[in-house]
């Protein structure tokens, strides 16, 4: 089967919106229901955060949710059926997002193999090495149709970049500014300039800026600069009301993605 | 150099650095500077110069006479609790923040348990009048309220770490978040042979100036620059790396890593690593570390803050893993016996933590010829509430 995230990027070039939740939260069985509402409301993509007692690239919001969804009980396994549950209600690109250390435990090969079954499109490991992946995990990958997201941030070297862009296959995660999850993108001059020396790469695979996206400007700024935008740790506010979740998610989304929809 | 790291910084299957792209950089230009500077004569002389009229080294080589007794064996103890700040840490701090300082880094941040890190960087930083944040769990922060206004007078800011389990696996990931914050002008001083490559190698070498003493000391007083054991406690493992470096390759020379059993291997609160370990990434870097089967890492006990640790260093999973040393497991009251034993015997006060390296005398096999170098890694003054609060529960007569 097509992997999902290569069709969307053949057909759909700009304003891209991935948006993140931690699986687990607010409560162990949302992991459906916000899936469909996204869908519905209009996120291009979905990232899965596969909760872990220690998230050293997040900050305190989406940590805070880590512990939340452990709390309740998620482990990948219970993730892994929950998606097999509901993939045939929903045709988004699926892609989840966890530490090594609970993808060792699970068994990499046997981990690939299982989320490639219940649908899952790409995975981002951000401690991953470059080095091992490509040396042991890469087969893994490639046999079970499964993208792999690798992140660059302003200071990884050009050369380091390229390298990452040979070895994606679907987009590139670009991480806005020196910083864990959960600040905000201002768009200052450094910034700019940091977008603007990435844009002119001409990188082959699509980038997605992520870190610090919380709203509708800085969204679309974002969209000026690469394909797309990753909201995290605001999305994840947007969910911490267990009450109205769907409305809460659609009138969010919604809101974000205002002038794509004026636009259509 | 049969235990020496290797060119991507792996000891045998142990070690490397899993950390996200945004640590990449600093962790890079760590990688490729630190030994070129660590080598270089200048950083030598001043480092030598500092270790030996700022920290007060070589510190003593004791032969034990009560306790060689009792043991009925040759028992040396290598006196880092008469180092600066008290305990062996301050080698890797002065290590540190001369390098830090040549890399042209103006901000440093640690993590600490206890607080004798932390405390060891406050006094390099105040050393050198660079900045010093110093995360430390809250929990910590209550338990160890002196070290904390020692940090404070020494001119750092300690920064209360609230998430997770707030000690100090939490602090050093709150560390590392400030790392990534501030990539450029901060250095981060890991305070064992912990985290990722090129840290636990670096550390290693910055604390080897323990064994090169004591071949030097022991040749001088028995003759032969090799002990028949070194005995040393493991938590991350910096001060047993240190004193086992210049023995590794030496393989009659028998090295002994004791850990913290807290209650009891098997009670659900320990800290014994090698036994209750499996292979997983804690901190950046590939070695045991103690995790649920989902591989979420657990909470240790320990009554020693500074083997609380549920990981150990990847060069002593090598060594555990490859037989090259033997581990023995120690609880908290093996340890406070051995604490009281020491004090009342030797009149050394020892670290809460060097007390479980004193008790593992009790289940070596000992003969008369033996010679033995245990690392007394610090002292026992930072430990006084703990000791007393401990002593006055189990209602030992320690008034008399």
């Amino acid at each position: 089967m097509e992997n999902r995230l290569t069709r969307l990027f053949q057909e759909k070039k700009e304003n891209l919106l991935n948006v993140y939740f931690t699986a687990g939260f607010p409560e162990l069985e949302s992991t459906g229901t916000i899936l469909k509402t996204l869908e519905k409301s209009g996120a291009d993509m979905i990232e899965i955060g596969m909760p872990y007692s220690d998230p050293m690239a997040d900050g305190p919001t989406i940590q805070a949710s880590n512990t939340v969804a452990l709390k309740n009980g998620m482990s990948i396994r219970k993730l892994l059926l929950q998606l097999e549950e509901v993939r045939n209600e929903v045709e988004v690109p699926i892609i989840l997002m966890g530490y090594l250390n609970p993808v060792m435990q699970y068994g990499i090969e046997r981990f690939c193999a299982e989320a490639s079954r219940v649908g899952v499109d790409g995975l981002i490991l951000p401690d991953l090495p470059l080095h091992d992946y490509e040396e042991l995990y890469r087969p893994f990958f490639e046999r079970h149709n499964l993208s792999v997201i690798f992140l660059i941030t302003p200071q990884t070297p050009e050369e380091r970049i390229r390298k990452i862009d040979n070895l994606t296959n679907s987009f590139i995660y670009m991480v806005s500014s020196a910083s864990t999850t959960g600040n905000k993108v201002g768009g200052d001059e450094k910034q700019i300039q940091y977008f603007e020396r990435i844009q002119s790469l001409k990188l082959q695979n699509p980038k997605l800026i992520g870190f610090g996206i919380s709203d509708r400007g800085s969204f679309e700024l974002a969209c000026k600069y690469a394909e797309g935008a990753i909201i995290g740790s605001a999305f994840i506010k947007v969910i911490q009301e267990k009450e109205n979740l769907e409305q809460n998610i659609e009138k969010y989304i919604r809101e974000v993605k205002a002038s794509e929809t004026v636009a259509q | 150099m049969k235990y020496a790291v290797d060119e991507r910084g792996y000891y045998g299957n142990f070690g490397g650095a899993y950390i996200p792209e945004m640590l990449y950089p600093a962790v890079e230009e760590l990688r490729q500077q630190y030994l070129n500077i660590i080598y270089d004569p200048s950083f030598q002389e001043e480092f030598n110069n500092l270790l030996r009229d700022y920290v007060g080294r070589p510190t003593p080589l004791y032969l034990a006479k009560r306790l060689s007794e009792k043991f009925g064996a040759k028992i040396y103890l290598k006196r880092e609790d008469l180092a600066h700040t008290g305990a062996h840490k301050i080698n890797n701090t002065i290590g540190q923040i001369l390098l830090a300082k040549r890399m042209g880094k103006t901000r440093i941040i640690a993590e600490t348990g206890a607080g004798q890190h932390g405390v060891a960087t406050a006094t390099v930083c105040a050393l050198v009048g660079l900045e010093c944040v110093v995360y430390m769990g809250k929990i910590d922060t209550e338990r160890q309220k002196p070290n904390v206004s020692r940090m404070q007078l020494l001119g750092a800011t300690v920064v209360p770490v609230t998430s997770g389990s707030q000690t100090l696996k939490d602090a050093t990931n709150e560390a590392i978040r400030d790392w990534i914050s501030n990539p450029v002008d901060t250095h981060y001083i890991i305070g064992s042979v912990v985290g990722p490559h090129p840290y636990p190698d670096m550390v290693a070498r910055f604390q080897a100036i323990i064994s090169e003493e004591i071949k030097a000391q022991l040749l001088e007083k028995e003759g032969t620059d090799k002990p028949d054991y070194v005995v040393a406690c493991v938590g991350g493992g910096s001060n047993a790396a240190g004193a086992y470096y210049h023995f590794l390759d030496e393989e009659e020379v028998n090295l002994i890593a004791v850990e913290a059993a807290g209650h009891g291997i098997d009670t659900g609160f320990s800290a014994a690593t090698s036994v209750l370990g499996t292979l997983g990434i804690i901190h950046g870097s590939k070695t045991l570390l103690m995790q649920t089967e989902d591989g979420q890492i657990v909470e240790p006990h320990s009554i020693s803050a500074g083997l609380d640790y549920p990981g150990i260093g990847p060069l002593h999973a090598h060594l555990i893993e490859s037989g090259r040393a033997k581990v023995y497991s120690v609880t908290d009251d093996e340890a406070m016996e051995a604490l009281v034993m020491c004090s009342r015997m030797e009149g050394i006060i020892p670290a809460i933590e060097s007390s479980h390296a004193l008790y593992a005398l009790n289940k070596m096999e000992l003969k008369p010829t033996d010679v033995v170098v245990l690392n007394l890694s610090g002292r026992g003054d930072k430990d006084l509430a703990t000791i007393i609060n401990y002593l006055d529960n189990i209602d030992v007569p320690h008034g008399k």
